[in-house]
């Protein structure tokens, strides 16, 4: 086999594989957008705040540190211990839920009945106000993710497939983050499929995508599903900046990543999961192989910056409610 | 309570005492009265219906029982006790079923699932003892599905269980909904014109349906209907209302005969 063929192989498999990490975050939107019909716009936000908070509880940060400090004159900054990162997860899931309960309780309660654009409005604000709190509570600084996640290329990958092709090829490149990532997602994506059909709050959860009305009158409390539909986004949206903090470090451009999902969702449709998961491979394989076909010899690369837009710009145009949405129709 | 000692019907059914009992009930909707202080009651096992031409509140009071809608003034009881403002899902936890006028179903599920949603009312696991106690929620699952597949049968739709009920025709979609109704064992079943748009043929089917769920299960059923002749067959009471008003309660002879009626259904010459 040809070199050329072979590093084609392996950008489509390192397309997939950042698709994967799209799809975990237009995973998020889709399980609050079906549920609700709001578009969380702050769903990039929560993956910066669950990284930062599962960071900060396991460096056994004191939070809003600084606040404290400010008011009482003390000068405390960490408990001086370190968290497991097993109880440390779990304990950001716990914030995650209580955060998803404060949502509702605060603000979607009072918005019952108001149009999608002021839904949207709300959780622009939301968005700005858990970047706010993030910052006070743990600080702004740039953190590594310990999670003791191996990195770098898979030399075993590497070797194994030295072979294939001829002197010019040295063996595919992957990188380990990313194949833990893959695995957590798809183990993530079974769970949430698994959740949906044999639970009763699955089954509740699918009752109010479907219809509001009828879900009240079987006795399925909307408030109470739509928490559960937060902290599922929350739980999505810790993975998804575990996975991605991992790879640049937790910051708060990590929040940027909710910009990486839209096309993703033009492409997937907003109500699908299966399209989220195919969106985000289609647009992960697609940037990558324009960049490395086209890109890079002729457009003097840097393509994958706005590859997804113009894929999902000519998507809309010919599918308006993408891969797997729901059709649009209306009866005149 | 005027009449409220149990007795049987002339086909032999058993109607017990007060289920339901509506008192002065009052709705607004802005400037609109859409209610005006009516008052009456459901008795256990009988069929009740709610008549009246277009606008005359019948939906409203349904809504009203249903907790849909929360009315200015008056007290809802049931089953001897004051209820408080309710949810509409606390009101079916309480065993209030409905269907809706326009269909309210699950599209996207099948007529399993959509029957199943109807048993969630009943289902105790939480949902960590889910995760870690598999053979009860099995066990729980398999108890609710056997009766489903009662309700199935007695429905008569077998062959469209696994069907997306987003492509059955009206008419079955309305049994679906009376399926998902029934699947929680109500108290007390409001159906909210269940006949309307059907054919005459899916009108009988219904009309027997709701007869035979009334008499085989002794399910108290309070229904809204538009066609005058299917009331009068149907039912054992009727209230009527024209404007938020109730001009008659009776026996279907009884209400037939009110003057009051009669020139409501069919207009008064004004001179």
């Amino acid at each position: 086999m040809s070199a050329d063929f072979l590093y084609g192989i392996e950008v489509i498999i390192n397309g997939l594989m950042a698709g994967v990490l799209y799809a975990l975050v237009a995973l998020g939107f889709v399980l609050i957008f079906k549920a609700s019909g709001i578009f969380n716009f702050a769903q990039g936000v929560m993956a910066l705040f669950a990284a930062l908070t599962l960071v900060g509880i396991m460096e056994g940060q004191v939070p809003f540190a600084h606040l404290i400090n400010a008011v009482f004159g003390t000068s405390i900054h960490h408990f001086g211990w370190q968290v497991p990162a097993i109880l440390a997860i779990f304990l950001t899931v716990l914030v995650m839920i209580a955060f998803a309960w404060a949502v509702q309780h605060f603000v979607f309660r009072h918005l019952v009945g108001q149009e999608p654009i002021i839904l949207f409005m709300a959780t622009i604000g939301l968005a700005y106000f858990l970047e706010g709190v993030g910052d006070l509570m743990w600080g702004s600084s740039i953190r590594t993710l310990a999670l003791g996640l191996p990195q770098g290329g898979s030399i075993w990958v590497e070797e194994m497939t030295n072979g294939l092709g001829g002197d010019d090829f040295y063996g595919f490149f992957i990188d380990k983050l990313d194949m833990v990532a893959t695995l957590v997602a798809l183990v993530l994506v079974a769970g949430l499929v698994a959740f949906a059909q044999y639970t009763k709050q699955g089954r509740a959860m699918r009752a109010v995508a479907d219809d509001h009305q009828a879900a009240l009158s079987v006795g399925i409390s909307l408030s109470y599903i739509w928490v559960l539909v937060w902290s599922l986004a929350g739980i999505v949206a810790l993975v998804a900046g575990v996975m991605w903090g991992a790879k640049s470090g937790v910051q708060f451009s990590l929040s940027l990543i909710a910009l990486k999902a839209l096309p993703v969702l033009m492409l997937g449709g907003f109500t699908s999961i299966p399209g989220a998961i195919v969106g985000g491979m289609i647009i992960g394989v697609g940037e990558k192989l324009f960049e490395f076909t086209i890109g890079a010899p002729y457009l003097g690369g840097a393509t994958e910056n706005w590859f997804a837009y113009m894929l999902a710009l000519v998507f809309l145009v010919f599918r308006p409610q993408g891969l797997f949405g729901e059709r649009i129709i209306e009866r005149v | 309570m005027d009449g409220a000692a149990p007795y049987v019907t002339a086909d032999g059914r058993q109607i017990g005492g007060v289920l339901m009992d509506m008192r002065g009930i009052t709705l607004r909707f802005g400037g609109v009265e859409a209610i005006k202080n009516i008052s009456f009651d459901i008795r256990e096992g009988e069929i009740r219906a709610i008549i009246g031409p277009n606008g005359a509140g019948k939906s409203s009071m349904l809504n009203v029982i249903s907790g849909f809608y929360h009315p200015q003034d008056g007290e809802v009881w049931f089953r001897g006790e004051k209820r408080k403002p309710m949810k509409p899902y606390q009101v079916a936890r309480l065993g209030i079923a409905r269907t809706f006028q326009n269909i309210a179903l699950f599209e996207g599920m099948s007529v399993l699932d959509n029957i199943m949603t109807g048993r969630l009312t009943h289902m105790k696991t939480g949902l960590l003892a889910q995760a870690i106690w598999k053979g009860r929620a099995e066990a729980e699952e398999v108890a609710n599905r056997e009766i489903v597949e009662k309700v199935i049968d007695f429905l008569e739709i077998q062959a469209i269980r696994k069907t997306p009920v987003g492509r059955l025709p009206y008419g079955l979609k309305k049994r679906v909904e009376l399926a998902r109704a029934l699947a929680a064992e109500p108290k007390l079943l409001l159906l909210d014109e269940p006949m309307a748009g059907m054919n005459v043929e899916e009108k009988e089917d219904m009309s027997r349906f709701i007869l035979d769920v009334n008499d085989e299960f002794g399910t108290t059923i309070a229904l809204i209907e538009h066609d005058m002749g299917v009331v009068m067959d149907l039912s054992d009471r009727v209230v009527v209302m024209d404007y938020g008003r109730k001009i008659g309660d009776g026996t279907p002879d009884e209400v037939r005969n009110n003057q009051e009626v009669i020139d409501a259904y069919l207009g008064v010459a004004h001179d």
